[in-house]
């Protein structure tokens, strides 16, 4: 008895191995010129390296950009590869969110960027509701990197704990050994106990947050969460 | 050349028939369609639909490394799964800000460590773009002849662990046996077992050694043997089949939408694999096959990894056979040391040995991101580098992280127990995911 579902293909011809790929120049995924077409104005700058291509995209317009590449069938970007951000050693530069997005049906990559000024609010629209898989992938890069995803439901730390207060380590101003000394580190470590606390949405009590007595709210919005 | 095909094979059953063979039987039918069977009146008392909360891990041996799962429990039916990750977290990405590209690869050996070498491999191959750098024929054949030992390696464990927590645990004798013929015969290539570090930007660390061929060969000769005794013992064991039919069940644009990759996307129905798809290291000029599962349960992801460790043994066979000779290291005096003789006897020599060691090759300002198929699936390198020795941002995609990330959505109204066979089928590794 077969409830199988259709097996999902690429299609086209088996690509090979790419050899001598030119640091700049070569050829341009063909899904650069529909993008620019389609949204004109969003695309600020496309380049070419190492084979791959670069667009940077205006910040309020790449929700859209994001979800017309995945829901246009001659596009048909159905995966998202990864989502990261990078900050120069250069601080003056903007920083850079990416995104890595696949066409497994085509086989194309695409990497869109979005370049945020220091000075404003490091805040990019979320793409979890079009890719599920974006939503531990912002979750890291808002941990490490301190940026917002608009729209994302779920928007905590990941891979450190949450009442980590010493800011974002991946930023270009974090010492590599971190805040403070070691034997200091292990005490918060140990202080922090985060096996015994658990985030307010596994608390049954989450939903009934408004009803609470004000004490109770300060003191769970402060991070005590063991009920002591 | 040889043609890439896809297998698509009925590989998903639910239960036993008379001849023993696996075949996919509802429990209950009325005229094809499933019935639901009727709750026998209950002798327990009602606790009113109480949700219990529990906690799995991190200290648990079924969770494979330091996972935390709190799930919200009815009965023994889980309502909502939340994972906590990072007890592991060592902030790879930012050493390697501070690290020159070759410095980078040791780190790589303690992320995914059942991958070693494959993320050696993976991590060259970005800093080859970078620097613009065609890697010699031998060296591409033994890069591809270490991904695959790798791979054989990691699905190995997988399937050991696995049996374990489902209940079998003679597989894990044998699987763990055959796992130790591959170490060896990295440790005699690269003096390392599991942190082997053998790869370099330009080339390996070192060239295989005499006879080390022969023992691959011996390998290839016992291993595929090995692999069908545990393909006896599991695939139509009755305790096994029923224990992972049915479970976790992603369907293809539901695995894409998600980002799964590797073994969990294959046995979802999606036939996405990177070495076909987006090759490197000449995968296209192998024959080999790329299994597809058509259930997307935990059974197919089991079916799916146990033929890719046959496609693994087959690619292997050709990669013997056409083996090149020639050097393995390009001739490429930027990121090459010269040979230790020189260095200790020519000024230039130890002039260009210091400037390697100490100041390191500079690549050009740019950005890539590099794929490779590692055994959990998309592993990919991205550098950003900014003219110095060092990149600016080094990130690395870990499958394992984001295969992870869809574990609510696969255990939500499974028992508890199905839990740990759903969590054992990710293949997860701790140290790629929190890195």
């Amino acid at each position: 008895m077969t409830t199988g579902f259709t097996i999902y293909h690429p299609e086209g011809d088996q690509p090979s191995t790419p050899k001598r790929v030119p640091h700049r120049g070569g050829a341009a995924n063909p899904s650069a010129t529909t993008v620019a077409a389609r949204f004109p104005g969003a695309v600020l700058r496309s380049i070419v390296g190492w084979g791959e291509t670069t667009l940077f995209v205006a910040a309020d317009q790449l929700h859209d950009v994001v979800q017309w590449l995945h829901d246009e069938p001659s596009e048909c970007y159905d995966y998202l590869s990864d989502v990261t951000a990078v900050e120069y050693r250069d601080l003056s530069q903007p920083m850079e969110v990416v995104w890595h997005l696949r066409s497994v049906k085509y086989r194309r990559f695409l990497r869109l960027k979005v370049q945020l000024a220091k000075d404003a609010p490091l805040a990019v629209p979320s793409v979890w509701d079009i890719y599920k898989g974006a939503d531990w992938l912002e979750r890291e890069t808002f941990d490490m990197f301190g940026i917002t995803f608009t729209g994302h439901p779920d928007l905590r730390r990941i891979l450190l704990w949450e009442s980590f207060t010493e800011g974002h380590p991946l930023r270009k101003d974090f010492p590599l050994r971190g805040r403070f000394s070691r034997s200091q580190q292990l005490t918060n470590a140990l202080a922090a106990a985060p096996e015994s606390r658990y985030s307010m949405e596994e608390l049954s009590i989450a939903d009934a947050f408004e009803d609470l007595p004000l004490d109770m709210r300060a003191r769970l919005a402060g991070g005590d969460r063991t009920g002591e | 050349m040889a043609t890439k095909r896809t297998i698509e094979v009925e590989l998903s059953t639910s239960g036993l028939d008379r001849e023993g063979r696996p075949q996919r039987v509802p429990i209950v039918t009325s005229g094809g369609a499933a019935v639901a069977l009727e709750a026998p009146p209950s002798l327990e008392p009602d606790l009113g639909g109480e949700h219990m909360l529990i906690n799995i891990g991190p200290q648990h041996p079924a969770t494979h490394g330091v996972l935390r799962l709190v799930l919200e429990l009815d009965g023994e039916t889980v309502v909502r799964c939340i994972p906590h990750v990072g007890y592991l977290h060592c902030g790879f990405e930012k050493i390697g800000e501070y690290r020159q590209y070759n410095q980078i690869i040791p780190w790589t050996d303690r992320e995914d460590y059942l991958n070693c070498i494959g993320n050696n491999i993976a991590f060259s191959l970005g800093a080859e773009r970078l620097f613009g750098i065609e890697i010699t024929p031998r060296c591409t054949v033994l890069r591809v002849m270490a991904m695959e030992l790798s791979r054989i390696a990691s699905h190995l464990v997988w399937m050991g662990t696995t049996g374990i927590d489902i209940g079998a645990y003679t597989p894990f004798l044998w699987s763990f046996q055959e796992r130790e013929n591959i170490y060896n015969l990295l440790e005699g290539w690269f003096g390392a077992r599991l942190t082997t570090s053998g790869s370099r930007v330009g080339g390996m660390a070192a060239d295989i050694p005499d006879k080390w061929l022969e023992g691959l060969n011996g390998f290839l000769y016992s291993f595929p043997k090995t692999l069908d005794e545990c393909d006896r013992m599991l695939t139509r064991n009755a305790i096994w089949v029923g224990r992972t039919i049915g479970l976790g069940v992603m369907g293809p644009e539901e695995a894409l939408n998600y980002g799964l990759s590797g073994p969990m996307v294959r046995a979802s129905g999606v036939a996405y694999d990177v070495r076909r798809d987006f090759p490197y290291l000449d995968y296209e000029t192998y024959d080999f096959e790329v299994p597809v599962g058509n259930q997307g349960d935990v059974y197919d992801r089991y079916l799916v990894r146990m033929e890719e460790m046959r496609q693994s043994v087959r690619i292997l066979e050709q990669a013997v056979k056409r083996l090149p000779d020639g050097p393995v290291n390009v001739d490429d005096p930027r990121v090459i040391l010269p040979p230790k003789h020189k260095a200790t006897s020519e000024m230039e020599s130890m002039i260009h040995h210091f400037k390697n060691v100490m100041e390191g090759p500079r690549p050009p300002i740019g950005e890539t991101y590099v794929a490779v198929e590692a055994p959990k699936g998309e592993k990919g390198y991205y550098f950003v580098s900014d003219g110095t020795s060092k990149p600016a941002r080094w990130r690395i995609r870990p499958p394992s992280f984001v295969n992870l990330s869809a574990i609510p959505k696969m255990v939500e109204g499974h028992l508890l127990s199905d839990v740990i066979a759903i969590n054992a089928s990710i293949d997860i590794v701790m140290g790629e995911i929190d890195r």
